[in-house]
């Protein structure tokens, strides 16, 4: 009891606080319902107002699915390519010191920091077949601008610090006494990585791969501008939600908005029970 | 020790990888915007800019930037007070229904504000009646760029405020500080490299911003044209000299954000140690 009931004059403040808290609770809840709630509920009561039998034509289109397809299988493709590298970027930022390490490190953010539409036209210029890059592969026939490959590059350039930062914080609290242990043991580098370095990475490495998943996902801007946007080529979803609405096509635009929101919860879902994991691993 | 466990060759190859890696996807296209808005001199780039069109993206961009970060700011404020110091029900949702606009597709967070205050949305008959024009104007631009930022102050702060407690603050109240007093002189100090952090994020953000404007905007030119959306029109216009002088001036934003982020963590992580001694 005694260890439960607040002293005095706790108690006597935290009344005042009473007074005090409803500006706050006003403010943040009456923002958060215009801002967040009323248009995520708009959304999804718009898209519900089709009939069953309409929003099923709509979301399930050649065209959607197409749409869907590529956007999925090249976020996932990229989200695990950057899982495999950032996990590389992140090892050698924390393990190994060399020439311009603080300021590689440091750039490694500057996809949060570079808005899309740069992106998109840098790399649109880079990887052409007159770019630094593109000519380079032109010869072998590859194209990357424009293509669906250009979709792939620009989903890796803006979700690639999402597996560095969050792997990097686990790597840099592990202790290398455990490793060398494992190595004094008689355990080799490959049996170490696998059964002593990656296991307490997981969680970490999981969440980011997810969140790049899901940014990959919802990207616009520089996949917009990098892709020539042809249907069943290298159209992606957020695109032709964005052409449906340029034709006046509500009703389109809505049912396909209502399925990348959809599962873009579900993917914030995701990621909270993984970083939740994460934490749980932590003690 | 290490020289055992890794020879120096294998090393020297992971780092290269990683560097190559970071090279192909970040680094060159990142010198090619200035090495594209340099190419034909100096010259040129600074008359690209003088274009009225350009300057009118540059005034809007700002604008934009100047709404909604303050009002992104005290929301995020009073939020992230909330959330660390007090228990209510419904906390656990609000946290993670915080990071909503983070996964949202900006084209669908645009999509949300056009159904909503469209000629065709919920509010769409009432805002025609009382004449204010939202979408393809300028309060359907702050609103987008409002929602897709709105997280940001927020996030940056609540773990500054769990990890100074509520101690400070109910010693200033308990000797006689109003609401307002133990704001000011205590709660905000405690946080404030936090929150400059946090606003660092929505404003770089609010400047970038491109899919949720785009599709509120209407992209009229010299109307409603932000900076990023003037990079896109220029762009498909075979204006290419005229986009990367837009370009470089949003690179150079993001490179003046990354520079401070690195002297605010700094100041934080100096923090941390002087409070471990």
């Amino acid at each position: 009891m005694t260890a439960t009931s607040p002293p005095l004059a706790s108690s006597r403040h935290s009344q005042k606080l009473i007074t005090r808290i409803p500006w706050l609770w006003v403010i943040t809840i009456g923002y958060l319902s215009i801002m967040l709630f009323l248009p995520t509920s708009a959304l999804l009561i718009k898209a519900m107002t089709e009939s069953p039998g309409n929003f099923w034509k709509i979301a399930t289109s050649p065209i959607a699915l197409s749409a869907y397809e590529v956007t999925f299988v090249t976020a996932l493709i990229t989200a695990l390519i950057n899982g495999l590298f950032g996990t590389l970027v992140a090892w050698v930022l924390v393990r190994y010191t060399f020439p311009f390490k603080r300021l590689i490190d440091a750039a490694v953010d500057l996809p949060f920091a570079l808005p899309t539409s740069v992106a998109g036209l840098t790399l649109a210029t880079v990887y052409s077949d007159k770019g630094w890059l593109g000519s380079l592969l032109a010869p072998f026939g590859i194209k990357i601008a424009f293509t669906r490959l250009g979709v792939g590059v620009a989903m890796l350039l803006i979700s690639l610090p999402f597996v560095v930062r969050t792997v990097q914080p686990v790597l840099s609290e592990m202790e290398k006494e455990v490793e060398e242990a494992a190595w004094s043991l008689g355990a080799s580098r490959v049996q170490t990585f696998w059964r002593v370095i990656l296991p307490p990475l997981m969680p970490a490495l999981l969440t980011g791969v997810a969140l790049g998943f899901s940014r990959a996902v919802g990207e616009y801007g520089s996949v917009v501008i990098v892709a020539s946007n042809t249907p069943f080529k290298d159209l992606i979803a957020p695109v032709l939600v964005f052409q449906r609405l340029e034709q006046y096509d509500y009703a389109g635009a809505t049912v396909i908005g209502a399925v990348l929101l959809a599962i873009s919860l579900l993917l914030l879902f995701l990621i909270n029970l993984l970083q939740a994991w994460g934490r749980r691993y932590d003690r | 020790m290490a020289a055992n466990r890794e020879s120096a060759w294998v090393v020297t190859a992971l780092i290269l990888v990683a560097i190559a890696y970071l090279s192909l996807v970040l680094f060159i296209p990142t010198a090619n915007v200035f090495v594209q808005a340099f190419s034909k001199g100096i010259g040129p780039l600074l008359e690209n800019m003088k274009s009225p069109d350009f300057l009118n993206a540059v005034r809007l961009t700002f604008i934009i930037a100047l709404i909604s970060v303050p009002i992104n700011t005290v929301f995020g404020l009073c939020a992230a007070w909330l959330i660390a110091r007090k228990q209510f029900r419904g906390r656990a949702f609000v946290i993670s229904i915080l990071d909503v606009p983070f996964s949202v597709s900006p084209v669908v967070a645009g999509l949300m504000i056009v159904l909503l205050y469209g000629r065709n949305g919920w509010f769409g008959p009432f805002l025609e009646q009382i004449g204010v024009k939202v979408i393809f104007a300028l309060p359907g631009m702050i609103l987008a760029t409002a929602f897709v930022t709105l997280p940001f102050v927020a996030r940056e702060v609540i773990p500054v405020l769990e990890e100074t407690g509520a101690d400070q603050e109910e010693a200033a109240r308990t000797l006689g500080a109003s609401g307002w007093q133990t704001f000011w002189r205590v709660t905000l100090p405690n946080i404030r490299w936090g929150l400059l952090y946090g606003v660092l994020l929505t404003n770089a953000r609010a400047m970038g911003e491109f899919g949720a404007v785009s599709v509120v905007s209407g992209n009229i030119i010299g109307k409603t044209q932000t900076l990023p959306l003037y990079v896109e029109e220029a762009y498909k216009q075979y204006q290419t000299e005229a986009a990367f002088s837009a370009a470089i001036l949003l690179a150079l934003l993001a490179l003046v954000t990354l520079v401070l982020k690195e002297i605010l963590e700094r100041k934080t992580r100096i923090k941390d140690v002087d409070e471990e001694a």
